[in-house]
């Protein structure tokens, strides 16, 4: 568990981070920021990137702030900013209920919120939340600046649309309006295990109707999405145990759950109700 | 229960080996490092059966910094790796090569071997080694039809019986027939720190040294002295510190024998550390036996047969242990019940898994499950409470000692003593069994699975026959104990000082314990299967008693008076009831036996001596564990809410470590239960080789434990009245969550096999659920 040779290289601000990684990527280049992932994999040499561009050193990346409605989340930032009061209002909330399922205290303290979307992982919690919240991604490279819809982004287990050389510099997720409930629900065999499933969901209620519904599903397929027949069994819905198990058995039967060698699809297709449903319930809390 | 002795044996005083591991000073196989060492990385086959075409080393030898490759072809005077109790007739041909001969039985079977400067350059060099494997078809399942593990070898290396009695007439004659088929998954020890292993040579003294040993420096000395034709003062093992040993630490393994021969081979030393995921993959693992049992009863619940027949999944080859865990499967079943006639009937087999060995309650476990499965079985068909079938059959006090035809590690099973049904009625007073049964039923009724289940079970401890170990005190006062004993973290050194510190009458903080040093007594009986306390105390005991009389007859001359008259308070001879008075300290005394010192006047020189500990049976504690679980309806996800474990240890010698024992028994036994499994896909591939798929229990899955430390059975068999504690926490977690996840379930006998993950319970529910 020593990982293959490879080169280092720790640019001091994003240009020259982008020259490098122009230069490396069709030799395996990588970025690297809190390595939670890509370590261990090198260690097991399942990943033999022969370059390693770390942004650690940028400063820049560290922004962590609310600007016109949109929060900014730079890529240096670690999931254990996420505490409570960090972001305010319900998008504050809700990644404050999410950050403590990440992992452990230490992935926590280095792993950061825009590496888990390059690493795409199934069961992230942020890939889920970013999906719940239309998160856009910023994509820096020497050819400029894109910036991708979380729509656009996953396209499969593991993997993005992001191309080789580019580096995300930056999530950015329109607030959510104030009033927002918003709720998550994950199930792992120990706690900090990547999630067999997880829901996460925000609503609003006016007039004792769930309005603007999301649901987003995490760990069940290979990458999260909402689930937009969920979202429409709680459109206009009263909030109660009828419509969140209708949502709930919405999400169940929408998902092509994945399978391996200790979970079969049915189970996780429970899960996944299970999910929603706590999820939607511990929002009306 | 005893009175408590005001000494120091009883007392839950500190640790005293506990400072360097405090900060940050303790010395793990890691930490041992040589000047000029060699790194070994071992190549591992990637198929789990196949026959090896062609092993091409080429690459790998021409990687600057690689001093050599081997295969088995370059280390031909290296054996196969012998069974510690010697030489067992028809498993010789079934024994491990150090390196695989033509054929790979599993994935992780060592292939070849490479020496070089440093760790990462070992590592880039096994991937340069080329093995072509022919594959083919692998045995994945015990119970599948036999192959052969080689031309003409059957898969199935021996069958096992014992028993007594004709259960064949009881069975034809009973009022009712009860069976199970159950399964214990495989799992095993799993130490925070790998195996490593540190092989040098000493040309200037001729001694080929293994440093990172555990468990049994002393018998693995006897087998590699032999492996490697050296007379036993040329070869020595030095135990490091150890985190952790669980059975699978300390074993001779592939490594250990091949940092040895490089060591001799090349001059100087070699170190190889396990990485994680090679443990996972090639230290032994264990537990995983399907079982069909029946009991045969009258209409009370009275035991008064059992047959039992088991297939035991030995992965790919015998280990050093050879068959010790079938047979204590065989020996041990019955447990803590009379059973009128008894016949059990085991299959060795090889499969193309990981090989198996001890871990932690070897035999038990696995057998507590079987039985107490049983036990609830004949409760729910005759109708009758699960305390009630258990009260009845529990062999009494009056019954003690209590011997049955059966054979446990070649000892004859013979229950020195205990009040089986005192220490369960405890239990049932500590978790308010009665009051529970209510407040269960009304949370059922509000629509919770909840539910309690028990098991209870008799421990093996202390197998001897015999230990010793030498006490000496110095011209300062100072005492160093010198035991052939092991430690692998349960605080070995603070017990061996409270049983010598109380026979001679010092301060226990003074004594300095030696262990796990091959060269610094011949003989040493390791720490495995709860023996190190019984045996090694009791030796400690002995020797420091011979010290205080040699003591003392010496002060009686010095101080004109009788021996018999004087006291040994704080390390200083004194008159008995006078502290005032004249005395005389042991370093005193020490120095007027040196050699040259006038006044030893042809007495032995040294205050010091060797004392043996000699037992023909082992000793047997006893316990009960008590679990209440609630089940999340819609995951399959248990809970448990509260835990007893009540233990009858004899005497506990420090009430603190035992309770430690327990609890870190009982976290390894909830893994067993609940998480942790060797799984494997069907072409024989390792599934759970990270710690993201082996699941081992953390603080958060962990839950509080009431432990009752009981003292009433003490063992008639040694002076301290000693019984094991390692074992006990572990031994009977699977058994009693069972249990109470078939109470919470309302289905007796829903749970026929270990672990019950949520993905296997929630298909229950919903089995239970549509019926």
């Amino acid at each position: 568990m020593k990982p293959a040779p490879f080169t280092y290289h720790r640019p001091l601000n994003i240009d020259e981070a982008a020259r490098i990684l122009a230069d490396v990527a069709e030799h395996d280049g990588r970025i690297i920021a809190g390595g939670q992932s890509l370590a261990p994999m090198m260690a097991f040499r399942v990943a033999r990137p022969q370059h390693l561009v770390d942004i650690d050193e940028i400063v820049a990346l560290d922004v962590l702030c609310i600007e016109d409605a949109t929060l900014r989340i730079g890529a240096r930032v670690r999931h254990s900013r996420f505490v409570p009061g960090a972001i305010a209002g319900p998008t504050g909330e809700i990644f404050a209920k999410v950050m403590p399922n990440i992992a452990n205290y230490s992935v926590r303290s280095r792993g950061t919120f825009c590496g888990s979307l390059a690493h795409a992982d199934p069961a992230s919690e942020w890939c889920a939340l970013a999906t719940l919240l239309d998160a856009e991604i910023i994509a820096r490279s020497v050819r400029g600046e894109r910036r991708i819809p979380v729509s656009a982004y996953f396209d499969g287990a593991m993997s993005t649309t992001l191309a080789p050389d580019e580096i995300i510099i930056e999530a950015r997720i329109p607030v959510l309006r104030e009033e927002t409930r918003t709720g998550f629900y994950e199930f792992s065999r120990r706690k900090g295990d990547f999630a067999i499933a997880m829901a996460i969901v925000a609503f609003g209620v006016e007039n004792g109707r769930i309005t603007s519904p999301r649901v987003s599903v995490g760990g069940a397929e290979a990458y999260p999405r909402r689930i937009r027949e969920a979202e429409r069994a709680l459109d206009g819905a009263a909030p109660g145990a009828d419509a969140f198990a209708a949502a709930a058995e919405a999400a169940a039967a929408a998902v092509d759950p994945m399978e391996d060698a200790v979970t079969d699809a049915a189970y996780r297709r429970d899960i996944v109700r299970a999910a929603t449903r706590r999820a939607l319930e511990q929002a009306m809390q | 229960m005893n009175a408590k002795p005001k000494g120091v044996i009883g007392q839950s005083v500190q640790r005293i080996e506990d400072r360097p591991l405090i900060i940050g000073k303790g010395m793990f196989a890691g930490d041992i490092s040589f000047a000029h060492q060699l790194h070994m990385r071992i190549v591992r086959s990637s198929s789990a059966h196949g026959v090896i075409k062609r092993i091409d080393t080429q690459a790998a030898r021409a990687l600057p910094g690689v001093h050599a490759v081997w295969t088995a072809a370059d280390i031909p005077e290296m054996g196969p790796i012998d069974f510690r109790e010697g030489k067992i007739e028809k498993l010789e041909p079934y024994r491990q090569p150090v390196l695989a001969i033509d054929r790979v039985r599993y994935v992780g079977e060592p292939v070849a071997a490479i020496f070089a400067s440093d760790a990462y350059t070992a590592e880039d060099a096994a991937d340069l080694v080329e093995v072509e494997i022919e594959d083919l078809p692998v045995i994945m399942d015990a119970r599948a039809a036999t192959g052969e593990f080689a031309p003409g070898l059957s898969s199935e290396a021996a069958v096992i019986t014992q028993g007594f009695g004709d259960t064949a007439s009881v069975f034809a004659t009973a009022h009712a027939v009860v069976e199970i088929d159950v399964t214990v998954g495989r799992h095993s020890g799993v130490p925070l720190e790998t195996r490593g292993a540190i092989g040098r040579y000493d040309a200037a003294r001729d001694v080929l040294e293994l440093h990172g040993a555990a468990k049994v420096p002393h018998k693995n000395k006897e087998t590699l002295a032999r492996l490697f034709g050296r007379p036993a003062a040329a070869l020595h093992l030095f135990e490091t510190h150890v985190g952790g040993g669980f059975g699978v630490r300390g074993e001779i393994y592939p490594e250990d024998i091949l940092v040895l021969a490089a060591a001799l081979r090349f001059g100087g030393a070699v170190k190889w550390i396990e990485d994680r995921r090679e443990h996972l993959m090639a230290a032994n693992q264990s537990r995983e036996q399907h079982h069909k049992t029946r009991a045969a009863v009258d209409e009370k619940g009275t035991l008064l047969a059992i047959e039992n027949e088991f297939w035991h999944d030995q992965g790919a080859y015998p280990r050093t242990h050879a068959m010790r865990v079938a047979e204590t499967t065989c020996g041990i079943l019955p447990g803590p019940y009379r059973v009128g006639a008894y016949k059990a009937l085991g299959h060795y087999r090889l499969t193309n898994k990981t090989p198996a060995a001890t871990y932690r309650a070897p035999g038990r476990y696995e057998t507590n499950f079987v039985r107490e499965r049983l036990l609830d079985a004949i409760a729910a068909k005759l109708n009758i409470s699960r305390v009630d079938v258990r009260k009845q059959n529990l062999i009494r006090s009056d019954e003690m000692p209590y011997a049955r035809p059966l054979c446990v590690l070649e000892d004859d099973v013979s229950y020195d003593s205990g009040d089986y049904a005192g220490l369960l009625d405890k239990s049932l007073k500590a978790i308010r069994w009665d009051e529970l049964q209510s407040e269960l039923a009304e949370r059922r009724k509000r629509g919770e699975l909840v539910g309690v289940g028990l098991a209870t079970f008799v421990e093996k401890s202390g197998l001897g026959p015999t230990d010793g170990a030498h006490v000496c005190v110095d011209t300062t006062g100072a005492i160093e104990v010198i035991t052939g004993g092991a430690s692998v973290g349960q605080g070995f050194e603070t017990v061996m000082a409270q049983v010598c510190a109380e026979a001679l009458g010092v301060d226990y903080r003074n004594i300095r314990v030696v262990h796990g040093r091959t060269d610094r007594i011949d003989f040493g009986i390791g720490a495995h299967a709860s023996r190190a306390t019984v045996m090694t105390a009791n030796a400690v005991h002995a020797a420091a008693l011979i010290v205080r009389e040699k003591a003392l007859s010496f002060a009686a001359e010095l101080l004109q008076s009788e021996a018999a008259t004087l006291d040994i308070i704080d390390g200083r001879v004194i008159r008995r009831g006078e502290s005032e008075g004249p005395s005389i300290t042991l370093g005193e005394i020490a120095n007027h036996l040196r050699p040259a010192a006038k006044l030893r006047r042809g007495r032995e020189p040294g205050l010091s001596a060797d004392g043996w500990f000699d037992t023909d049976h082992q000793v047997y504690p006893y316990g009960n564990q008590i679990a209440v679980v609630s089940i999340d309806r819609e995951t399959g996800a248990v809970n448990v809410e509260q835990y007893v474990i009540a233990y009858d240890i004899g005497r506990a010698i420090n009430p603190v470590l035992v309770r430690g024992q327990i609890l870190g028994g009982f976290a390894q036994g909830l893994g067993g239960a609940l998480y942790e499994e060797f799984l494997y896909d069907e072409r024989g591939e390792p599934l759970s080789v990270t710690f993201a798929d082996y699941l081992m229990p953390t603080a958060n899955e962990v839950p509080k434990v009431d432990v009752i430390i009981s003292e009433d059975a003490p063992s008639p068999r040694n002076p301290l009245g000693i019984k094991g504690a390692g074992e006990s926490g572990i031994a009977a977690v699977g058994a009693a969550i069972a249990s109470a996840v078939d109470d919470a379930l309302g289905s007796p006998g829903a749970i026929t096999r270990l672990p019950i993950t949520p993905q296997r319970l929630k298909r229950i529910l919903n089995r239970l659920a549509s019926a």
